[in-house]
């Protein structure tokens, strides 16, 4: 087997050294984990009186799936949004729905657009998780809140600015994921 | 064969038979999953209870870590309260102990008037549900990121919680609890759109009903429509009426007058509570003695 990369500083990062490599599993196994995870949030220490969270597990979603297109599959919405609305207190398939319209919508935006770069980034995963507010404040508006636009204004803001960081933590479980776990024997 | 910028897809997967057919395959498990999402949504706003099972058994496995994370709430609580208490620490004591002093004679008139009341009803024969408590649970988690307002307990089925229950703090009124699990309950705040409380002020016969409005504050609209006699800083009460939610809790304290009621903030905020307690359903029973009634004619 070719030891791609070795000999050059800087590149071959995550080939493979003298009895480590990487793990498939947890390579596949971390975005999976970060967004189940991020629907778990509500039992956190908040209790709040109002909507103050942004909706974590959809913004990791929308990071994972913005920074590392090809790892999460086209259906990863409908599981993922399957475990968020067990959590969430939305109405149940709410979260299937828009998870799976999301994954499907930023892969129509993906070959919409030309460059992609850090704004861009940021620019779509603003109008999307605007979007997924918006929708999700009117499904639960029908199953018996109140409609009230209003209401998802500071989460909206909170969600944009929180972005980049966000992209952040996913750039640190990246490396994470790729680390060289697993001995050879 | 048309050129890629005619056939969109072909662009991203080449003339592959296979990678098209992949891509393929996986827009129709997405689009499938969508649909599935879409059906499971209106099943659940016909019927909402439908899933319940699996937010319970959800919310069952969830509750070690909802239970760490309330104690650390409480624990982080109490310091700053300690660092704030530091500011002012001289004058604020001094006017805190004349205050205390009012309020636990106060206190004690209470207890007087209560249990003066306890005979009065006693005599007129009137039974009632007694208040005590089904079961004592911390809160472990609320749904923050929905406009939804609903919170979770770290009590269920396994310690006599049903639906419907009310749920109070040491303060006031939190909620009702919507669905139980085993060792979890859901519990809609007060504070929730859908959920209403017959209240009325604490002074006089004036009754209405509470609303939540998903931001922390309920809407008061009165019974009967006049002049308007609600004013700033009024303490509003649970009136019993209905049922459900036992009388002389306190819910709310106006916070704006409006033509037909006023805009309240909640008194006992859900952040706020260590401990709440879950009270079982009251129901207005009045029945006159059987052995006056031949008396009588």
């Amino acid at each position: 087997m070719a030891l791609i990369g070795d000999r050059l500083p800087g590149s071959g990062l995550f080939a493979r050294r003298i009895n480590r490599a990487p793990s498939t599993m947890l390579a596949t196994a971390v975005p999976w984990l970060n967004i189940a995870l991020a629907s778990l949030l509500p039992m956190s220490p908040v209790i709040a009186s109002a909507p103050v969270l942004p909706p974590l597990a959809f913004m990791f979603l929308i990071g994972w799936r913005l920074l590392r297109p090809g790892m999460l599959p086209l259906w990863a919405g409908a599981p993922l949004g399957l475990i968020d609305d067990l959590y969430s207190g939305q109405p149940f398939g709410s979260g299937v729905l828009l998870f799976s319209l999301a994954m499907i919508g930023l892969e129509q935006i993906d070959g919409w657009l030309r460059w992609r770069g850090f704004w861009q980034d940021w620019l779509v995963a603003t109008v999307v998780i605007g979007a997924y507010l918006m929708l999700a404040h009117f499904i639960a508006a029908f199953a018996g809140g109140t409609l009230n636009p209003v209401l998802i204004v500071p989460q909206f803001l909170l969600a944009f600015i929180l972005f980049p960081l966000l992209t952040r933590v996913i750039a640190i479980l990246d490396l994470l994921r790729l680390a060289r776990v697993k001995v050879l024997a | 064969m048309a050129p890629p910028q005619n056939r969109p897809g072909l662009s991203r997967t080449g003339f592959s038979k296979k990678a098209q057919f992949g891509l393929f395959t996986s827009y129709v498990a997405a689009i499938s999953g969508a649909a599935l999402g879409l059906v499971l949504l209106i099943v659940s706003l016909l019927n909402p209870t439908t899933f319940a099972f699996a937010r319970n058994a959800a919310a069952d496995a969830a509750e070690p870590a909802g239970q760490i994370s309330a104690t650390t709430r409480t624990g982080g609580k109490s310091v700053i309260d300690v660092i704030s208490g530091y500011i002012e620490a001289g004058s604020k004591n001094a006017r805190l102990r004349e205050e205390l002093a009012i309020a636990r004679s106060r206190l004690v008139e209470a207890a007087a008037v209560e249990s003066e009341n306890r005979r009065l009803k006693a005599l007129l024969g009137v039974r009632e549900t007694d208040g005590k408590p089904v079961a004592a649970a911390r809160l472990i988690g609320s749904t923050s990121a929905s406009t939804r307002r609903f919170a979770l307990i770290s009590a269920g089925r396994r310690d006599g919680v049903r639906e419907g229950q009310p749920v109070r703090s040491a303060t006031g009124l939190v909620g009702r609890v919507l669905e139980a699990g085993n060792r979890t309950a859901r519990v809609l705040l007060i504070t929730d759109g859908a959920s209403v409380v017959p209240v009325r002020r604490v002074k006089g016969d004036i009754a209405g009903f509470a609303q939540g409005q998903s931001d922390g504050t309920l809407v008061i609209r009165l019974i009967d429509l006049g002049i308007n006699p609600l004013k700033k800083g009024d303490v509003l009460v649970t009136s019993g009426s209905g049922g459900l939610y036992r009388p002389n809790v306190p819910v709310a304290t106006i916070a704006n007058v409006t033509r037909d009621g006023g805009i309240a903030r909640i008194i006992s905020d859900p952040a706020a509570s260590e401990f709440v307690v879950i009270e079982p359903i009251w129901q207005p029973i009045t029945e006159l003695r059987a052995s006056d009634a031949p008396q009588a004619e």
